[in-house]
């Protein structure tokens, strides 16, 4: 393993500035009352005290995407024949995340087996997936609604990073996680981290781990989701509050799912790829008029069967959430998925017992 | 007995008769309140109301079908209620309104840029017209009155406009109507150059999630909204400001003379947007021309849910 570096809050500038001329720089920073991640500029006052309001999902999986743009065209010699002209819009831009949480950078673990797997590459985020390096925070805090620790990750989790910071004293500690990492912190004005620095970051993450507090066990919640699947009084009752929009999917740093829509104007149009979201009556909706997710506790369920019982059950256990709590701090009705799972947990386990 | 005791003894000789109550429980943090749906003796003993319960319950009630539920509502959620009987939209016999005094609700938008970030909040209470806020570094104290809702300053009616059972004393209820909307002022003062600006600033972080929509008691089509349909294709699934801001004048348009300025559109997004100013001002203009206010008389038929021939207020062939 690579020695580690110690940056200052100066050095932290420069690199940004640095890196900012050779790809594109998303850094967390003030959007009015939200914070997102916006291209770097050094005008703009960084805000990395704590998560923000949206991961850094866009920056591999954009809300709208274009695929192809067409245009159909007539030969005036043979007007009964239509020809048509594709041309590919493959991303080729080189994109640095700076500053997201470990659970941000992890989703994209998620994202990895589903659209780059041994069977299927989705050559649309493969690319993008290559061009992107995360220079990932190690958190300092444990928020009310972080449980990354339920999910196998931790506050200080590498996995899915390049480099991974650690907030010490006057600066940071900074550790490459793989290759790429090193090369780019390579090119930062820092210095070789003193053992008292590395005990100090050391100390501040057993802090907020011991802060997170313990983690129940939900290993047996994947079979208690599918023992449950036909439960509808259990999904009526944690759905009742639910309004059935798509705050916690668009906030969700591992919901993958997209729609794909052709937007023609007269003879040229775009084949554009955008985020859809489980909770949305359409999202299921068939031709013929039948939706098999009629009510919202239909919706509800898949969206916590996905993630927590049908994906882990193709992933070796994997669960498809990072823990990072956004769809709970953020939902207008404050539903947690968190008392979801261990109620499901546990009413399998009566259901079992009274069966 | 305390009014909260009371509120439960009541909710629980009712419960027998109805298919719910619905109130509100803690939430997952001291910060955040859930909306409760009471079934047992055991769910009304969750029952709390403070300040911090903010969401409005009516939004629910649409969605009941043919079950009779019982509905906690302050005076600003009982116009919801009320909006949604003119429009038969629910039925009086179906819904038995536990009407609440209210000293305000909470608006954590303004929590936010008070004490900068909510995610680490330990303990809140209240106290002789103050909030406290407990972080593990700080404790913080705000005049209650600064860190309301919208809603509190712009709705009049601090006693609920109709009800079953009602709680407290009316005069409690003084946070209400105390001002005008300091957003929709501000806009009104802007240029149009500078207004254009500012919602392209704003909706630019739009994520297109629709809670704005779904939280708001009066947007019924619900999972029939022309914003998703692909047939009439009246908007593209494309994220930009164009498509976000007609979503936005679609359901300002739909909601003119409906919107009872609850408020929970701009209190549901996510990347809290100021998108209620605009529901406010299609209002002001409709109270302007048919001198209506929404959800007010359950026997008033809503003006653009009908016509006369010849309007007060509309010259139409007088030149």
């Amino acid at each position: 393993m690579a020695a580690k570096t110690y940056l200052t809050h100066e050095d932290i500038a420069k690199w940004l500035e640095d890196m900012s001329a050779g790809a594109r720089v998303l850094a967390p920073a003030r959007v009015d009352n939200a914070v997102l991640f916006v291209p770097f500029d050094q005008h703009n006052e960084l805000v990395l005290e704590h998560k923000a309001t949206a991961p850094p999902k866009q920056a591999v999986f954009p809300q709208t995407e274009t695929l192809l743009k067409y245009r159909y065209s007539k030969d005036p010699e043979h007007p009964e024949t239509q020809s048509l002209e594709i041309r590919e819009a493959l991303p080729q831009d080189k994109t640095v995340v700076f500053g997201c949480r470990p659970c941000g950078a992890r989703g994209f673990v998620i994202y990895d087996r589903v659209f780059d797997s041994d069977t299927l590459t989705d050559p649309y985020y493969k690319a993008r997936r290559e061009n992107t390096a995360f220079i990932t925070l190690a958190c300092d805090t444990a928020e009310n609604t972080c449980f990354c620790h339920w999910v196998g990750s931790h506050p200080a989790d590498p996995e899915g990073s390049d480099i991974v910071l650690c907030p010490v004293e006057g600066g940071y500690v900074a550790e490459s996680v793989t290759k790429r990492g090193q090369e780019l912190l390579d090119q930062a004005p820092g210095r070789a981290a003193t053992s008292k620095q590395e005990e100090e970051a050391s100390s501040i993450q057993d802090r907020v781990r011991k802060d997170l507090g313990e983690a129940p066990d939900i290993s047996s919640v994947p079979a208690s989701l599918l023992q449950l699947f036909d439960n509808l009084d259990f999904w009526n009752d944690v759905s009742a509050k639910c309004i059935s929009c798509g705050a916690c999917t668009y906030l969700c740093p591992t919901c993958y799912c997209f729609n794909i829509t052709d937007e023609a104007s007269g003879l040229t149009g775009k084949r554009i790829r955008t985020w859809d979201n489980c909770m949305s009556y359409l999202f299921t909706l068939e031709g013929s008029g039948h939706n098999p997710r009629m009510t919202k506790a239909h919706r509800l369920r898949n969206r916590v069967g996905h993630k927590f019982s049908y994906y882990p059950e193709l992933h070796e256990g994997l669960f498809a959430c990072c823990g990072c709590g956004r769809c709970i701090q953020h939902c207008p009705v404050a539903v947690d998925i968190r008392e979801i799972i261990l109620r499901a947990k546990e009413s399998a386990d009566e259901q079992s017992i009274s069966a | 007995m305390s009014l909260l005791e009371e509120i439960k003894a009541k909710i629980k000789e009712e419960l027998p008769g109805l298919d719910c109550v619905i109130g509100w429980k803690q939430g997952f943090d001291p910060l955040h309140a859930t909306p409760h749906f009471m079934r047992t003796e055991q769910d009304v003993d969750q029952l709390i109301i403070n300040p911090l319960c903010v969401q409005n319950l009516a939004t629910y009630l649409p969605g009941m079908k043919e079950r009779k539920v019982g509905v906690l509502v302050r005076g600003c959620d009982s116009r919801s209620v009320v909006e949604l009987l003119q429009e038969n939209l629910i039925k009086r016999e179906n819904v038995v309104i536990f009407g609440l005094t209210c000293n305000g609700a909470v608006d954590l938008a303004k929590v936010k840029n008070e004490i900068g970030f909510l995610g680490r909040v330990n303990q809140v209470s209240f106290e002789q017209g103050y909030m406290q806020v407990k972080t593990p570094q700080q404790d913080y104290r705000m005049e209650l009155k600064d860190m309301l809702l919208p809603r509190c300053q712009t709705n009049p009616y601090s006693s609920p406009v109709l009800f079953d059972h009602f709680f407290g004393q009316p005069e409690d209820a003084s946070a209400c109507g105390q001002g005008g909307s300091a957003n929709l002022e501000r806009l009104e003062n802007m240029g149009l150059e500078e207004r254009f600006d500012y919602w392209q600033y704003h909706l630019d972080r739009c994520i297109r999630c629709y809670a704005c929509r779904n939280a708001c008691p009066m947007c019924v089509c619900r999972d029939h909204c022309i914003a998703d349909t692909r047939d009439p294709h009246w908007l593209t699934q494309e994220t930009d400001v164009q498509q976000k801001w007609m979503f936005q004048l679609i359901h300002a348009m739909h909601l003119a003379g409906r919107c009872t300025e609850c408020g929970e559109c701009e209190r549901a997004c996510p990347m809290d947007i100021p998108i209620l100013s605009l529901r406010q001002k299609l209002n002001r203009e409709i109270k302007e021309l048919f001198a209506y206010q929404a959800g007010v008389d359950p026997k008033a038929v809503p003006p653009l849910l009908t016509f006369k021939v010849e309007e007060a207020n509309i010259n139409e062939r007088g030149w």
